[in-house]
């Protein structure tokens, strides 16, 4: 099957020589959530506004294959790209706070989104916002139309903004870290609810979060990216039954699981820190935090294979 | 307290607009019929005053009421379109240099420092010896000169707003740039301009004023409140209400615009605040 947004080789670099993504590949299949995981500043983001011509002015992007479906996402215009985005792309940012326009009532601005690309009118995009309001899970979605965004809490504003992404059916929704903003029960259910509607509308999610807990609830597929690099990537069984990059191990480490991880001794840490990975930056970026270290980690890394569709960009060679 | 001198602000704005607009109909008498019978009568509350002319009368006998009353038009319709005109072309500049930033803003920028040196009377000086006074060429000039504070705010709200996540949640829902200047970044700026409107109507009437004192703007024998005080202060010594009625006119309405305007200030900074 073909995926829905596949990428090979993205790179990104911004105007002060710093290179943000450093050759990452990924495919997002129908009806499957891939998370990209990673600390903050390790281009995940990024790849998700990359993927959409988002990026801030002055970046740079160049990749050997970025598709949506058929789009070769690398030679659309942007008046084609605005075409596909909010209608089969669509996006939902970590802020609920600040996402939505305080000028405008949730109505207008859930419409608005619907007549621009549906050439659908004012009642028909209302009555399509209701409709989608209670499938999120909004009590009283008439009521909530009328209102602006200061009158919603974060939950309800979050809701909105998947309610608003959905809008136009959309084949392809990234998230980007949806529910950092969010307290924890809170969390819980916006989770459940993008789990519940990819289910049920077979949407393929691109899911960006630094939380392992939420990769393990999630994901079908992970992607473990360390500065500016996917470092492995396999399904979600695969990288938490057998992770074999020492980062995505050293990350696991560092999470406590009740009953296995032994009483009175320290979590795991992953010491140093993230080089500076600019011009001429060559080998891999974590031999300087790596227990297992050699001197070829400083040369070409090459690309090994664990398991069918396991992979790990490493010198070590899987057992 | 606060609300209270809102309110003042409010009901002398409005009043005046409401005289302004009804000086028709309200004006007891024509305000350029001349009656050199009875020149410089004092207001009715003097000594020698009369009840046939309310605010007594100027040197060549005209109703000074009724030249109050007109007068009101000249000094409202010259802030309304002044800020109309120079609010359009401050926002414009001030919004594109503000969102697009880089080499935009600089040019932006340059034209307001440019603005800022330019002198405003001297500029008025100049056009109207070139042009001759009128009406439009006052609002024009004031109009064309006034904007430099509409693009400062304007600009720097806009790069407020542009980064706040509403903005690329548009743009990740396929609106394109005007959609996105027009519809989500105005409408949240709207405020800090309307305030900035209040203060550059008050500023353009008491330019307007300035220049009709200076004889530079709107010609006689159009009852502009400047030009009142400035054909009446040939006799100010004997008769001092020729200039204070005019005068006293100008300085509540300022006043009162600028009560209006802090009024405003913190009502839309409430409603804003997040």
């Amino acid at each position: 099957m073909r995926p829905v947004l596949e990428i090979e080789n993205l790179r990104i670099g911004f105007p002060d020589g710093t290179a943000a993504v450093r050759g990452v590949s990924l495919r997002v299949h129908r009806g499957e959530t891939h998370c990209l995981v990673g600390e903050s500043g390790c281009g995940k983001s990024v790849t998700a506004l990359a993927s959409m011509n988002l990026l801030p002015r002055g970046a740079t992007r160049s990749a050997d294959v970025m598709r949506f479906h058929d789009e070769d996402l690398t030679r659309l215009s942007e008046r084609q790209m605005s075409r596909l985005r909010g209608a089969r792309m669509a996006m939902i940012f970590q802020e609920p706070m600040t996402s939505l326009n305080p000028a405008y009532t949730i109505g207008s601005q859930m419409t608005e989104v619907f007549q621009r690309h549906r050439r659908a009118t004012r009642a028909q995009g209302m009555d399509r916002a209701a409709e989608l309001l209670e499938r999120v899970g909004i009590t009283a979605p008439g009521m909530r139309l009328a209102q602006y965004p200061h009158q919603l809490s974060g939950g309800l504003r979050q809701r909105t903004m998947i309610a608003m992404a959905l809008m136009c059916d959309p084949e392809l929704l990234i998230a980007d870290e949806p529910t950092t903003a969010l307290d924890v029960t809170v969390q819980a259910q916006i989770l459940r609810l993008i789990q519940t509607l990819q289910r049920e509308l077979g949407l393929a999610v691109l899911l960006i979060t630094h939380d392992l807990g939420i990769v393990a609830r999630m994901a079908q597929r992970v992607s473990v990216m360390y500065a500016g690099q996917v470092v492995e990537s396999g399904s979600a069984a695969d990288l938490f039954g057998a992770p074999t990059h020492p980062y995505t191990r050293g990350l696991l480490a560092c999470i406590p699981i009740p009953g296995k991880t032994p009483r009175d001794q320290p979590l795991g840490s992953i010491p140093g820190t993230v080089p500076k990975t600019g011009a001429g930056f060559a080998g891999c970026a974590f031999r300087d935090r790596c227990t297992y270290a050699t001197p070829e980690c400083a040369g070409t890394i090459p690309r090994r294979t664990v398991a069918a569709d396991h992979r790990i960009h490493c010198t070590m060679v899987p057992a | 307290m606060k609300r209270l001198s809102t309110l003042l602000g409010l009901s002398i704005v409005g009043a005046v607009v409401l005289i302004a607009a009804g000086a028709d109909f309200l004006a007891p008498h024509d305000p350029f019929a001349q009656n050199l019978m009875a020149r410089m009568i004092p207001p009715c509350w003097m000594d020698g005053g009369s009840s046939l002319h309310l605010f007594g009368t100027d040197q060549l006998g005209r109703d000074y009421l009724s030249r109050l009353m007109y007068g009101a038009r000249i000094s409202v319709l010259i802030g309304v379109l002044t800020v109309v005109t120079s609010g359009l072309i401050g926002t414009t500049l001030g919004v594109t240099g503000g969102y697009f930033g880089g080499r935009v803003d600089d040019a932006v920028m340059f034209a307001i420092t440019c603005r800022l040196a330019i002198p405003l009377i001297l500029v008025a000086l100049t056009v109207v010896a070139l042009i001759g006074s009128s009406l439009t060429v006052v609002v024009l000039t004031l109009g064309l000169l006034l904007w430099e504070r509409f693009a400062v705010v304007a600009r720097t709200t806009t790069m407020q707003v542009r980064n706040i996540d509403y903005v690329a949640a548009a743009r990740a829902a396929g609106a394109s740039t005007p959609h996105i200047l027009l519809r989500e970044i105005l409408p949240n700026i709207l405020s800090h301009l309307i305030v900035i409107a209040t203060l550059e109507m008050a500023l353009a009437i008491l330019l307007e004023a300035a220049l009709s004192f200076l004889g530079l703007g709107v010609p006689p024998p159009l009852p502009s409140w400047g030009l009142m005080i400035a054909e009446a202060k040939d006799y100010m010594f004997f008769s001092p209400w020729v200039i204070m009625v005019p005068g006293v006119a100008l300085f509540v309405l300022v006043l009162g615009i600028n009560l209006l305007g802090d009024g405003l200030r913190d009502l839309l900074g409430v409603s804003t605040r997040r």
